[in-house]
């Protein structure tokens, strides 16, 4: 910091001085401080002080600061935590591989109609929950598109909108934008031309896809499989109004909260939850390098 | 480039995949303009159902609009400045404060509101505002419109245009507002659209900080989903859509230019 003051000290043009105007080019320290007040004090007002908070309600749970393990120790809310994380990996899993194939296919290939591709794709990033909930309903409810097809075909209404399968679905649909925005990014810093070579040595497709461009793209994937994890397991809009029967944990806390009033515990579990989600974009730094880019990471 | 079997394999996928996600937009936006959907389009074409849920929902989606532009100021008189210094004085503890001005993207929703409730839930007439219900919104999109103005910032040689604009004896906050603010506009437009579509689709933190009277456009969704038929909650899904469809395209637009312009250097501006 002080070499670059003395930096700039001297690059400053001399007729400024001799004019009298002495005034650097930095801002003072006071200046930076008025400049970060605004937003310090929001931070630090609503969403620091209510951390603490919460950490500390915890501790008027029934097991006092115990309650703070009570989503290992008792069985409902261990079972919701196991469904979430095992959830949360399976779309997390399917959204790389589908949105990898995709998202490297519209990185090297160039065709009219691409860019609308693109943009329908990344449509429902800043969908809400609520709205991706409804759009499983269309697909897959009582009236739903995939309903209606297999009633042409086979006579039979196809509904699993409220099941397992259309929580999946939801999940994987507001999924799909948040990955294929990453996986194109990374796509694109991709030479064309180490796959050229490995190809112009021999090497079948398969091996050029294991050995050239999923290395490539591993950080990319990394990175954008975090950021979709985290953005499962803090869902709550799709369930909520696909009001299935699987307790996700975010409608486990909604309950504890709400229905029976049941404030510690539900501010435990948010605590594991937010650092379930924290620590998984957080690992990202050491395994890529980089910081997970949480803009792409949107509503939902 | 030959375009063999594997092309068309993958170009299939994209399809599918695009019908995935496109089919359902559209037959909630047809449902919603048809006069009985369990009849089907034959039925016939209405705007009914609009009217319907202008008369019962106008309050709500007012409110998320008039939240969003408060929204939209408040990230942008904190969050520009906030850019500049992180941009300006990049040193431990600036970086520090960045990590935790964005922790409330990287946890979820629903714990975020839990903390402001149990907080702030207790002052009556401060829990039954709309400002309760723009705290969290700005709490949640201003790591987007800081990210957005610093990602700028940072292009550009902020360095010799404040040196330029003091060597003629501009002040600092002459030189601010006069000269960073406005090369910063790119950044800050890109955050804008950005803050205000998030803050029109924020459901998480909403619907736990909402009251009856302080309903937003997503909170009345998930109500008109649970209690009204369905050609309802497809009418008022679709006036979702018409207020959402143009921010994105906005977004996209803005995001595309960019990215040729400086591709490498930040990946962050695809939003």
């Amino acid at each position: 910091m002080a070499l670059q003051n003395l930096g700039e000290g001297r690059s400053r043009p001399s007729f400024s001085r001799y004019f009298g105007m002495s005034r650097s080019a930095m801002a003072s320290p006071a200046t930076f401080m008025a400049l970060m007040a605004p937003g310090v004090a929001i931070v630090a007002a609503f969403f620091l002080i209510p951390l603490v908070l919460v950490a500390m309600e915890v501790a008027n749970g029934p097991d006092g600061w115990a309650t703070y393990l009570v989503i290992l120790t008792n069985a409902r809310y261990f079972e919701s935590l196991v469904q979430t994380l095992l959830m949360s990996a399976g779309v997390t899993v399917v959204a790389l591989i589908l949105c990898g194939i995709v998202g490297m296919f519209l990185v090297r290939n160039r065709f009219s109609g691409r860019s609308v591709l693109i943009g329908l794709l990344t449509l429902p990033l800043s969908f809400p929950g609520t709205v991706v909930g409804f759009m499983v309903i269309m697909l897959a409810g009582r009236q739903g598109a995939v309903g209606s097809i297999s009633n042409a075909l086979i006579g039979e209404k196809i509904v699993f909108a409220y099941e397992i399968a259309g929580l999946f679905i939801g999940y994987l649909y507001f999924s799909i934008p948040r990955v294929i925005l990453a996986v194109m990014a990374s796509a694109e810093k991709l030479d064309p031309q180490l796959e050229e070579a490995a190809r112009s040595l021999g090497a079948p497709r398969w091996r050029v896809v294991r050995d050239v461009i999923l290395p490539g793209l591993m950080p990319g994937l990394i990175s954008s499989g975090a950021i979709c994890f985290a953005t499962a397991m803090g869902a709550f809009g799709t369930a909520f109004t696909l009001a299935t029967d699987i307790d996700v944990l975010p409608m486990v806390i909604y309950t504890e909260f709400t229905r029976n009033a049941n404030i510690a515990v539900a501010a435990a579990l948010s605590i594991a939850l937010g650092l379930i989600t924290w620590l998984c974009l957080s690992a990202v730094r050491f395994l890529v390098g980089e910081k997970a880019d949480l803009a792409t990471r949107g509503g939902a | 480039m030959r375009r063999g079997g594997p092309f068309y394999a993958q170009l299939g996928l994209t399809v599918l995949l695009c019908l995935f996600i496109v089919v359902p937009i559209v037959m909630s936006a047809l449902a919603g303009v048809t006069v009985n959907v369990f009849k089907g389009l034959s039925s016939g074409l209405t705007l009914r159902w609009i009217f319907e849920v202008w008369d019962l929902y106008a309050q709500s989606i007012l409110l998320s609009l008039w939240l969003a532009v408060a929204c939209l100021v408040v990230t942008t008189l904190a969050g520009v400045p906030l850019a500049y210094v992180l941009v300006r004085r990049p040193n431990r503890l600036t970086r520090m404060f960045e990590e935790i001005l964005t922790l409330p993207v990287a946890i979820p929703g629903l714990a975020l509101a839990l903390a402001l409730l149990i907080t702030y839930g207790g002052f009556g007439s401060f829990r039954s505002s709309w400002v309760f219900i723009l705290i969290g919104h700005v709490l949640f999109t201003m790591p987007f419109m800081v990210r957005s103005v610093a990602a700028v910032m940072s292009a550009m040689d902020m360095k010799t245009l404040e040196e330029g604009a003091a060597s003629l004896g501009a002040g600092f906050w002459h030189r601010f507002l006069h000269v960073i603010v406005p090369n910063a506009t790119p950044g800050i437009l890109a955050g804008a659209l950005m803050v205000v579509t998030l803050s029109i689709g924020e459901f998480n933190l909403t619907w736990m900080l909402h009251t009856p009277l302080t309903k937003t456009l997503p909170v009345g969704l998930a109500d008109s989903y649970a209690s009204m038929r369905l050609e309802i909650g497809s009418a008022y899904t679709l006036i979702f859509f018409v207020l959402i469809m143009p921010l994105l395209i906005a977004m996209q637009m803005l995001a595309n230019p960019g990215k040729k312009r400086r591709a490498a250097s930040q990946p962050a501006e695809d939003e």
